[in-house]
């Protein structure tokens, strides 16, 4: 069966992981967020590897926007 | 061109312009290029006579394809014109790519031995070209007519009707099958008013061949902005004679004209190749890419190949070196069609397969040109990451795309395979090229790929001398109208059996290559790939299997 893209939390301390993320672009400019941001989208995406949890988050991001 | 001499091929004319009534022919190609050329030969060496019409007399102008790959060479070795290509080319199998000033990526295109060719060689397109027409000029089956300018093509119910301009003044021709060959711009094409829809890229690349003495290593570097050239791409390739490629990405709002002159051209050059070094400029132009291919490459009795077929960017060097996969694809269904040996349902699986082949590589060359030119914010962020992290992080390397370059196209869901009924592992299911491994032929070293020849082979993979009515029963199918000739591969060597050869396996590469277990038997069409396997022989299977490869229609 295909690997889906999980909606529970995965995350044992959920808070101090979105704090981390909020950290790592402390004093940087837009410009140099967005591309903090890209190199961490394809760290973490290789990370999954799996295309179908990838193309599952992919249309997630992109909902209502 | 300073370091080539082009050859003038003379102008001859042929007693068909003095008819009353055109001549008719069985097979007519318009267009002298690599891909009508290798058409033209393949053909020949089946028997098959061909007309080659080009309104040239010389060899492709300046340096186009440099980048001529392993299966190509394959095809030009059975067509009997590999060894004087790679002899004058130079051979390679390493790419590196930089982002900035540092490396961050080096790829080895052939990491294992055991093969004949390499992964690549680099030659000008113009030796190629020459090779070719040498090799043409030596067969009789081929009528090579410089100066015929093909300008009229109406498809009529039993012929193509060509109206050709000579330097003698007009002439008509029939051809009962016209191989359209004629380029990207091709006419034909046009004269059928047919689309030619894709994708045009916005940028423009500086492409410069350069004359030079430099003790740089023989391999493909690419660089992502560096400081020689910031903002933009840079390819650099060794080719014969100490001709240099650079290919420099300039931008969408680059002025080709003023761009091409030395004056602009020779300061970028100096601040890549540094200021002591010494060279000539041999060749420049300015290029746009686009990815696009026809709808149907077969219109009756007009069969599109090459670039009037298809059109890719060259990073990944797949246009020439699919066009002559083209060629190998129809040579011989072609020919047996045109005697009369299979239905002419084999020459559409020519367009089914080929076109599935132009949107692999349309598919590799557009995700290669996104990345050399991202379009739009994001796709240059995404690229710029990827590039960011490969020197650190190994799976980013494999992100960087500078071109994916050209291998053999798998043909995995053709009709004209047999599905395996039997469990297989390895590199070459039905509808691939046949892979070469070294072997021993009659106590001399051979390769794999020579014995399967020019028309159906079988691989019979053994460990001792088979049982002789087996044998003789695979013998007699070398006999049939449409032959398939067998080869025995073992590790060890003995005499052959009833006239089957025996390849000796010595390094066990090509029982590993195929998976092969003593039995195993390989079935490859004539253009070398693979359309079944089996565990064991079976020789009503392997005949059904070729009366399915050669489309006939109670299969
Ligand atoms: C800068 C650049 C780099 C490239 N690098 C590579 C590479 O490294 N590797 C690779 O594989 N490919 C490469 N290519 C692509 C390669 O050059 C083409 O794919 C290849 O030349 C196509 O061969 P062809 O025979 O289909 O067409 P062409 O080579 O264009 O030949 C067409 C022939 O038809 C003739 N013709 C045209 N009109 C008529 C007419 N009306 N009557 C009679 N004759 C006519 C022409 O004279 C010509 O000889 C590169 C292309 C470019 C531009």
């Amino acid at each position: 069966m295909a690997q889906t893209l999980r909606n529970d939390s995965g995350f044992a301390d959920p808070d101090e992981v979105y704090a981390a993320l909020i950290e790592c672009h402390q004093g940087l400019s837009e410009e140099q967020s967005a591309r903090v941001n890209a190199r961490l989208v394809l760290l973490l995406a290789n990370h999954i590897g799996n295309f179908h949890v990838i193309s599952e988050a992919l249309a997630a991001a992109r909902e209502g926007i | 061109m300073a370091s080539y001499d082009y050859p003038v091929y003379d102008y001859r004319p042929s007693a068909d312009q003095r008819g009353r009534q055109p001549a008719r022919r069985k097979v007519v190609i318009v267009g002298a290029g690599p891909v009508g050329l290798t058409a033209a030969i393949d053909l020949a060496a089946r028997g098959v006579e061909t007309v080659v019409l080009d309104e040239d007399n010389t060899v492709s102008a300046g340096s186009r394809a440099i980048c001529h790959a392993k299966r190509t060479l394959e095809i030009w070795d059975r067509l009997g014109c590999a060894e004087a290509m790679v002899a004058k080319g130079v051979t390679w199998r390493t790419g590196k790519v930089f982002f900035g000033d540092r490396q961050v990526y080096a790829f080895d295109l052939l990491p294992e031995g055991g093969h004949h060719f390499p992964a690549f060689i680099n030659l000008q397109q113009y030796y190629a070209e020459q090779f070719l027409v040498e090799r043409a000029m030596s067969m009789p089956e081929i009528d090579l007519r410089w100066k015929n300018r093909v300008t009229g093509v109406e498809p009529r119910n039993d012929c193509v009707r060509l109206a050709i301009e000579t330097p003698d003044g007009p002439y008509a021709l029939e051809a009962e099958w016209l191989i359209a060959a004629d380029g990207a711009r091709s006419p034909t094409r046009k004269q059928l008013g047919l689309d030619f829809r894709g994708k045009v890229f916005e940028d423009r690349f500086l492409i410069a061949d350069v004359k030079m003495k430099a003790d740089l290593p023989t391999e493909r570097r690419f660089w992502f902005e560096p400081p020689f050239h910031p903002g933009g791409s840079a390819l650099l390739h060794r080719q014969a004679d100490d001709v240099w490629r650079i290919d420099l990405q300039i931008g969408w709002n680059a002025a080709p004209e003023e761009e091409k002159k030395p004056e602009r051209v020779i300061p970028r050059l100096r601040a890549m190749l540094g200021p002591e070094a010494r060279f000539d400029l041999e060749w420049v132009s300015v290029y746009t890419f686009q990815c696009r291919r026809l709808d149907r490459f077969r219109h009756g009795r007009i069969i599109f190949a090459g670039d009037a077929a298809h059109q890719v960017s060259p990073f990944g060097a797949r246009g020439g070196n699919s066009g002559v996969q083209d060629a190998d694809n129809l040579g011989w269904k072609l020919a047996l069609v045109a005697k009369g040996l299979a239905p002419d349902a084999l020459i559409d699986s020519y367009a089914a397969e080929r076109e599935a082949a132009a949107d692999e590589n349309i598919r590799h060359s557009t995700r290669s040109t996104d990345f050399i030119t991202p379009k739009g914010a994001a796709s240059r962020l995404f690229r710029d990451a990827a590039l960011s992290l490969a020197a650190a992080h190994p799976f980013a390397r494999r992100l960087v795309n500078s071109g994916r370059l050209s291998t053999a196209s798998v043909m995995t869901g053709s009709p004209l395979n047999t599905p395996d009924r039997d469990d297989f592992a390895g590199v070459v299911p039905p509808g691939a090229a046949a892979i070469d491994a070294p072997v021993v032929r009659d106590g001399k070293s051979d390769w794999l790929l020579h014995a399967l020849g020019e028309g159906f082979a079988g691989l019979w993979f053994l460990d001792a001398p088979p049982p002789r009515a087996e044998a003789e029963t695979l013998a007699v199918l070398g006999r049939k109208p449409i032959p398939m000739r067998t080869a025995i591969v073992s590790r060890k060597a003995f005499s052959s059996s009833a006239g089957l050869p025996v390849l000796v396996d010595t390094e066990g590469l090509a029982a590993a290559r195929y998976d092969a277990r003593p039995g195993t038997f390989y079935l490859f069409r004539p253009d070398q790939h693979a359309c079944a396997r089996w565990r064991g022989v079976d020789p009503a299977a392997i005949e059904t299997s070729i009366a399915r490869a050669i489309a006939h229609s109670a299969y």
